[in-house]
């Protein structure tokens, strides 16, 4: 099924990317050239085949729920953009 | 002395045993290289000042007689695995100035193995791409580069250039599609991707979590052994860690391969193949037969499939990965008036163009209305691969193809870049491992007639590497393949 300019823009969208208004044509054209080649896929009839999430056949661990990696504040917030009272800032959401 | 920077790691640590020269004297020698060879372009980072202060614990290690599996081996990393107070970039310009404040699994235990830290490897940005030309730090040159400067492959371009220009004495690497097999047969040297669950993915920056594994890629078919011993090995942190021993790889070096059933999948020669590789691989199967091994054509009818599944599932698992870049927590930020401005101004200019059109694919295939059609026929197509592979073992132990149709090729070639389906085209006879979880590695086996390395690849059965590392010894013994 071949995407129109709307669908790339929404996909932009869900992405938080932004593609530039002349290059949305260029990137629909590529995103068909991609997904004709997909389609491919449905040569094969698979209506009764379980579909596989992941190789391993045990079932996730679960672990007890504490904290096994704590008072670390500094050390993660030395990487952060923008800090501000010991808190990751951001521009103000709320007027 | 010859030039101690062309030893095997194997080689090294026996030398390093005999104190016939001290772990600073061979980080010393491999810094000098680096320092001479940055046209190739192979780190990131270098970190001399670390490797230094490793190398000389690991002397007094070998001076007390404590000594363990890697002391004074000096390595590089491919720099998605996190290191501790070590930049850790992705190749991406989103992580360009992030510092882990904590260590990837596989890393520590290299470090616990006494290993020496040299510096980060460039790679392919977020390990996406076969040629490392989409790193934000500029494209890796092959060593067997002649007039011009051709791609290692990729992801885990550096990896493989560093190593077969004798800028480290190994290096890490991971695998999503074929990552650590296809650059080792570009560069002409050995690479394995383990088991699904067989190393520790913790602290390793992700791509699609349900694919990638770390492994080694090395001069020979022994390093591989030995520093797969030490990055394997059951981790609390990775929920999808198998809890199972870690066998001595390097003892299966020699054991006889009499009586294997050797499996060649008919589908790996498709017509048009490149005749080149089709008679190497021909040969490597006479080697094996040699040896009193059995041949036997298989099949794996789902192979023509395997590419189109990869790239749903690979590019869907990506978008919810790196969903997490956003910058707020770290990484860099581009300002935004509003903070959804913020975000998408920090996504556009943070990634690079092949990171955002799987991000978009990915998006795309997971977004409602087209779920079915492409997510789940995708998840139904990878229990066919599995299945095929399942079946293909109840008839042979080992199956052997070709790591990859072709040979490296020149970096900025057009066909490449125009479309980008021809590089996904490279990852052809890799990616279905992947989608399986199945062990496999990757050896050098000849050069082409223009001069350039093609590599031969062996899958196993789950956990099964022993057994890899059993035949690519022989192939190895028999094809004599002379590297840099």
């Amino acid at each position: 099924m071949a995407t129109d300019t709307q669908t790339v823009k929404r996909t932009a969208f869900l992405s938080r990317l932004k593609i530039e208004d002349d290059k949305i044509e260029a990137t629909k054209e590529e995103f068909n050239k991609i997904l004709n080649w997909i389609e491919e896929l449905n040569e094969i009839n698979t209506d009764d085949v379980e579909p596989l999430i992941a190789v391993n056949n045990t079932p996730l661990r679960i672990r007890e729920d504490e904290v096994t990696a704590g008072n670390c504040r500094e050390d993660i917030l030395k990487n952060a953009p923008s800090a501000e009272y010991d808190y990751f800032a951001v521009p103000k959401v709320v007027e | 002395m010859t030039d101690i920077t062309k030893l095997t790691v194997s080689e090294a640590l026996n030398a390093l045993k005999n104190k016939e020269f001290t772990a600073s004297e061979l980080t010393e020698a491999y810094l000098h290289n680096m320092e001479n060879e940055r046209q190739y372009n192979a780190y990131i980072t270098e970190c001399a000042d670390i490797a230094l202060t490793q190398a000389a614990e690991a002397d007094k290690h070998y001076a007390n007689g404590t000594n363990r599996a890697l002391e004074g081996i000096p390595l590089g990393i491919k720099d998605l695995f996190c290191t501790k107070n070590i930049r850790t970039t992705a190749a991406s310009h989103i992580l360009d100035n992030f510092v882990p404040p904590y260590e990837s699994t596989v890393t520590q235990n290299l470090l616990d193995d006494g290993a020496v830290f040299l510096g980060k490897l460039n790679l392919d940005e977020f390990a996406m791409g076969g040629s490392n030309e989409t790193s934000y730090f500029g494209p890796v040159v092959n060593p067997w580069s002649k007039d011009k400067p051709l791609v290692p492959g990729g992801s885990s371009g550096g990896s493989a250039a560093a190593v077969a220009a004798h800028l480290c004495a190994a290096a890490t690497g991971t695998d999503t599609g074929g990552s650590i097999r296809e650059p080792a047969a570009f560069c002409g040297i050995t690479g394995i991707k383990p088991t699904y669950g067989r190393c520790s993915r913790y602290g390793i920056v992700a791509f699609a979590s349900s694919l990638d594994q770390a492994g080694p890629i090395a001069q020979d078919v022994r390093d591989c052994a030995i520093l797969l011993k030490s990055m394997a090995g059951f981790d609390e942190k990775d929920s999808t860690s198998y809890k199972t021993e870690v066998p001595d790889f390097e003892s299966f070096m020699d054991k006889d391969i009499a009586g294997l059933t050797i499996g060649l999948p008919k589908e790996y020669r498709p017509d048009g193949m490149n005749p080149e590789i089709c008679a190497y691989w021909d040969k490597a199967a006479e080697y094996l037969k040699a040896r009193g091994a059995k041949v036997k054509e298989i099949s794996l009818p789902h192979t023509k499939y395997a590419l189109a599944t990869y790239y749903v599932l690979a590019p869907a698992e990506a978008s919810s990965n790196l969903a997490r870049y956003d910058g707020i927590r770290y990484g860099f930020r581009a300002e935004g008036q509003h903070l959804d401005d913020l975000y998408t101004n920090t996504r556009t200019q943070g990634f690079g163009a092949e990171v955002k059109r799987r991000i978009m694919i990915g998006t795309y295939v997971l977004s409602s209305g087209y779920y079915d059609a492409y997510f789940l026929k995708a998840q139904k197509m990878r229990r066919l691969i599995y299945n095929d592979f399942m079946d293909a073992f109840k008839q042979c132990d080992v199956i052997l193809t070709p790591t990859s149709p072709i040979t490296a090729f020149p970096i900025g070639d057009e066909s490449m870049l125009q479309n980008p389906i021809n590089m996904y085209l490279n990852d052809v006879f890799t990616v279905s491992v992947n989608l399986a979880g199945l062990p496999a590695l990757s050896l050098p086996i000849g050069l082409s007639a223009t001069g350039l390395p093609y590599g031969m690849q062996l899958i196993g059965k789950p956990f099964d590497e022993g057994t890899l590392f059993s035949v690519a010894a022989k192939i190895e013994t028999d094809a004599k393949f002379e590297r840099i």
